[in-house]
């Protein structure tokens, strides 16, 4: 109801102004491209967070969280762009090629200095991705037998702070640059464990790692370092405050809850980490 | 000599006229690039951004400890990667050397050897052999990414050696060996105690550079796990959402590299020297 009411107003006002602008909402003009939102995300993007690495179609949670926030804003599907951008690309000091950018990005204070982040649109539980055979081994989900694990991470997430601080492993962990070497590093036995937000950890586990399973999980709601995914953004970005809006609106009335429903259903039942 | 006055010639005076010019010269419009890159960089619009992003004090001294405690990991992949490499890049460049037909196959295995591992990404083979043999069900710790990292550098750059310690080995005259067999050497003894003195000595400006080099692809491991300064850099690129660890990195790779370079360069001009 709502979003046909914005629909219809943007319509109104573009056929006032008489020019393409998307809707008389705030993002009017705000837009790398006038009455288009580009929006970034990686390249390839992983399941669950967009499916079949096809943003377009708006399967998968992230893909799905990006068309709402757009249409909330008063963009029209068809008028949603898809560009690709990694983490480092997004972290580049001068013009970006995207409005925003959408890829499990935690916000941090840090970070926050260099980019603009939106509200969060998902708090993530860290889960403990591990194999079968490290359990048959003796792993546990309980923190005296976390430390000794040898323990990876994915080098450019927040997974790496966690890591030395929530667990604080015996012996160093080592570090790669994406999932896929993380998993290689698991199935070669180098690793026996790695730490992934839940949903990657969930998917990991039932299709890339042979024999993997999730150990446990730390909570998202942790009161220390909760690790909140939020849209990046130019620094002083004045489209900020209407994706803000759009993501507070999306909570307000349950739709976020609801995609989030649709697309991460799976992550109850994991145990937690004493 | 008539006039034996004390001091310079004339021709020398000129000389020296001319020298101190040039250093003048060379002075001022080496402080004039300096000053304008000091100054006009600055007035580009987006230099506070790079600035902040490249070039952030802050972020600079937090990191900085931390990169040069895990450059120590560079060193020492480094230190016990060279002698591995220089005992098989002899071995290879011997075996391509090997003039008795009935071991035809070792040089044909030498000459794969260095075309394959010349031809193929360090990347590709630092993954293939880090990754891939410990893939194949080694227990620990005999699946280290350390063990097979190192072993993935080492095959990479044996294969560049070789191939500079034979251009040394085919530097040195056939005559001299016909001279050694001549005074009753054994073709080993000829090899060993003619051939290789001089051309190792050759080739030594030439293996320096594959030292700086291999200095640099040491951080090549960091893809299959050991959290060295490159990774390390990365890590906080990542938290930072910051450049300037990477900054950092390149200056503590800077102050090992640069030393050696020069030292390289001294070595071959000495060489050059000797040979006119």
């Amino acid at each position: 109801m709502q979003r046909q009411l914005t629909i219809a107003l943007g319509t109104a006002f573009c056929l006032a102004a008489g020019s393409a602008l998307a809707g008389g909402h705030c993002a009017a003009g705000k837009t790398l491209e006038d009455g288009k939102l580009t929006i970034a995300t990686g390249n390839p993007a992983y399941f669950p967070w967009v499916i079949d690495d096809a943003p377009e179609a708006g399967e998968g949670f992230e893909a799905a969280v990006a068309f709402a926030v757009a249409a909330e804003m008063g963009f029209e599907a068809a008028d949603v762009v898809w560009v690709r951008a990694g983490f480092d690309e997004s972290i580049q000091p001068g013009a970006k090629n995207f409005d925003f950018n959408v890829q499990q990005f935690s916000i941090t204070e840090d970070r926050d200095k260099i980019v603009d982040f939106s509200a969060a649109y998902y708090s993530s539980a860290m889960a403990v991705l591990t194999t079968q055979a490290a359990i048959d081994a003796g792993a546990a989900p309980d923190l005296a037998s976390l430390k000794t694990l040898k323990w990876g991470a994915d080098a450019n997430t927040t997974a790496v702070p966690m890591l030395t601080d929530l667990v604080a492993p015996t012996s160093d962990p080592l570090l790669y640059n994406d999932n896929t070497d993380v998993t290689a590093a698991m199935q070669a036995g180098q690793i026996d464990a790695a730490l992934f937000d839940l949903p990657t950890a969930l998917y990991l586990a039932a299709v890339v790692v042979e024999g993997g399973v999730i150990l446990g999980q730390f909570p998202a709601d942790r009161t220390e370092n909760p690790d909140e995914f939020g849209f990046l953004m130019e620094d002083g970005t004045p489209l900020k405050a209407c994706v803000d809006e759009a993501i507070s609106a999306l909570k307000a009335n349950g739709a976020l809850a609801e995609i989030e429903a649709t697309w991460l259903s799976e992550t109850t039942g994991v145990p937690v980490i004493k | 000599m008539p006039d034996a006055q004390v001091g310079l010639t004339r021709r020398q005076a000129h000389d020296q006229r001319l020298r101190r010019r040039a250093l003048l010269v060379a002075g001022a419009s080496t402080l004039g690039v300096i000053l304008a890159m000091v100054f006009l960089v600055p007035l580009a619009p987006g230099w506070e951004r790079v600035q902040q992003s490249f070039f952030n004090a802050e972020v600079f001294a937090r990191t900085f400890p931390k990169l040069l405690n895990a450059f120590l990991l560079d060193v020492a992949i480094f230190a016990w990667s060279v002698p591995l490499i220089a005992c098989l890049g002899l071995a290879v460049a011997l075996a391509r050397d090997v003039r008795n037909p009935v071991l035809y196959p070792l040089r044909l295995f030498g000459a794969l050897y260095t075309d394959i591992f010349r031809g193929v990404p360090v990347v590709l083979v630092v993954y293939l052999v880090g990754f891939g043999i410990p893939g194949l069900g080694l227990p620990r710790p005999w699946n280290s990414p350390y063990i097979w990292g190192t072993v993935a550098l080492v095959l990479t750059y044996s294969a560049y050696v070789a191939e500079i310690f034979r251009s040394g080995i085919e530097s040195v005259h056939q005559s001299q060996r016909n001279a050694a067999l001549s005074l009753g050497l054994t073709r080993g003894d000829a090899m060993r105690y003619v051939v290789l003195p001089q051309a190792i000595r050759r080739v030594i400006p030439a293996q320096m550079n594959m030292l700086i080099a291999l200095q640099k692809d040491v951080a090549l491991l960091s893809f299959i796990g050991p959290v060295e300064i490159f990774r390390q850099a990365g890590v906080f690129k990542s938290l930072l959402a910051n450049f300037t660890p990477y900054v950092v990195a390149a200056v503590i790779f800077l102050i090992i590299t640069v030393p050696a370079t020069r030292l390289a360069d001294h070595l071959i001009a000495r060489q050059n020297r000797a040979r006119s």
